[in-house]
């Protein structure tokens, strides 16, 4: 709704826009106490939204600056450009539109991602400081600055033709898959399953437009399906985070991971291979696998092989040497970890599980205890905890 | 570019309110046409019924009460290069498929 009426009504009126939304759904929670709700209510939002800007654009014409590439400026036109702009497919072209003027270069990936919650996905300043781990006073000065840009810019960006678009679908695809990773490697609470949730939705219609539909995106989208399948079995019941080897695989979900499959197909056509290729293929494999110790671990090093060298960094490589400790055992996986991940505690936790493997528990229980100083949640304190607990049993 | 005014008369009012939004789309289309190729200037649809003041005393009365067909419905005006351009444009206009009248006069422009 807010990208539609930010495509009515121009971008530089963006702060406008977001006030008819909070206008249109205070009415409608205020006619839906007296009245019984509409059958289809998102229906009556729409037309609520629309009806609203028909008669804002009457009444501020002569004011005001509208989006200047429509037809608003007189009554012959009026209602049935706005009515043809609230119609499905081009509310979703504006939703596109809008997320890549969001990912703008000329803000930094935490700013976009707090844009696309705020403006496409429609969570409050609280919840993307819960979602993104941070202060509501940081989403708030981010999100102004953010909007100011956006303003600046005065229309919404125009997602047409592969290669102009090239640069920008990369920083789209980029964002949302730092959402859906904010997401999935947070604990398990409610907004941040959502983020997944909710980057998922705005990749898959990436894969529906004509423009965005690249190897690219698609194989961003079958990363997140197979990562998405295994969300309802990473927490035990109370909330710990489980070890891949110490989860129930019947409940990982088989469509989604049909869904990656089918998708992944569809990502191998052209000649390049990039980065979210080659981790939808390590998840793939996972998912393929009926345990952990039936993965085919050996392809697994190739994949972190090839992504190590396409994109280096040391959570990768950290990656590929848990991948390698269960191809090839403990000793060379402590060869192969990376030197330091500041911040990070999972360095820390794969080392100790090495020592534990080749069985150092003191090592293994001082490396656990490393960890658990660097837990960034509940979920991670607990599970350390009990590593160390385990560790120093049998000493 | 001289301007010029196009005053609609007639036209059948639509028999539903699917046929009112076929036509309003028609009317839509056409000064979207007349927009992109550059003759638009500006223009309104007309309600039915309205005022009409006459004569010294300034009369107020309801009205007009003209038959159908002379009913004015709204008007445009566009630019173009002569009257016969503006008689070439305004062949497009939807009215005609509802039985009205498009009259074309062109802007007096005052020298004084």
């Amino acid at each position: 709704m807010l990208a539609a009426l930010t495509r009515i009504l121009g971008m530089q009126n963006l702060a406008l826009a977001e006030d008819v939304v909070q206008d249109v759904l205070c009415r409608a929670l205020e006619v839906w106490k007296y009245h019984a709700p509409p059958d289809d209510p998102p229906a009556w939002l729409l037309k609520a939204a629309r009806n609203r800007a028909i008669d804002l654009i009457r009444a501020e014409r002569t004011r005001r600056q509208f989006a200047p590439d429509l037809q608003l400026g007189s009554e012959w036109t009026l209602a049935p450009t706005v009515t043809a702009l609230f119609g499905e497919s081009e509310i979703e072209d504006d939703l596109l539109r809008m997320m890549f003027s969001c990912c703008s270069p000329n803000l930094a990936p935490q700013a976009q991602m707090a844009l696309v919650l705020k403006l496409l996905c429609g969570f409050g300043t609280g919840e993307i400081a819960a979602a993104l781990l941070t202060t509501e006073a940081a989403v708030e000065k981010q999100l102004a600055r953010g909007k100011r840009a956006l303003m600046r810019a005065g229309a919404l960006y125009q997602v047409e033709g592969r290669a102009q678009i090239e640069k920008r679908l990369e920083a789209v695809q980029h964002a949302l898959y730092l959402l859906f990773s904010e997401g999935y490697h947070g604990s398990r609470e409610l907004v941040r399953a959502e983020l997944c949730v909710e980057a998922m939705r705005l990749c898959f219609l990436l894969t529906e437009h004509q423009a965005c539909k690249t190897p690219r995106t698609f194989a961003l989208a079958a990363l997140m399906c197979f990562h998405a399948s295994r969300l309802e079995g990473r927490a035990a019941g109370d909330g710990t985070l489980l070890l891949l080897g110490e989860q129930d695989r019947s409940r990982w979900d088989r469509r989604l991971i049909q869904r990656g499959f089918d998708l992944l197909d569809r990502s191998a056509e052209g000649e390049q291979i990039n980065e979210y290729h080659l981790e939808a293929g390590i998840a793939s494999e996972h998912c393929a696998a009926p345990s952990l110790r039936e993965t085919n671990w050996q392809r697994i090093v190739q994949l972190y092989d090839l992504l190590l060298a396409l994109r280096p960094s040391p959570v990768v490589a950290l990656n590929r040497a848990i991948a390698i400790g269960e191809a090839r055992g403990p000793e060379e996986a402590l060869a192969a970890l990376p030197p330091e991940l500041p911040g990070y505690p999972f360095l820390a936790a794969a080392a100790g599980r090495f020592h534990q493997l080749a069985g150092r528990q003191a090592e293994a229980a001082r490396c656990f205890t490393r960890a658990r100083a660097l837990a960034r949640n509940r979920a991670e304190e607990r599970l350390f905890d009990s590593l160390i607990h385990k560790a120093s049993e049998h000493p | 570019m001289p301007n010029y005014l196009y005053v609609f008369r007639g036209g059948m009012p639509p028999a539903s309110p699917q046929q009112m939004q076929q036509q309003m789309q028609k009317w839509a289309d056409w000064i979207q046409q007349l927009t992109k190729s550059g003759n638009f200037k500006a223009g309104e649809p007309l309600e039915r019924g309205g005022k009409v003041l006459s004569g010294k005393k300034k009369l107020v009365t309801d009205g007009p009460y003209a038959e159908a067909k002379d009913l004015v419905g709204g008007y445009l005006l566009v630019g173009a290069k002569s009257i016969d351009d503006a008689v070439e444009l305004a062949r497009g206009c939807p009215v005609f498929e509802m039985d009205g009248s498009v009259e074309v006069r062109a802007i007096q422009e005052m020298s004084m």
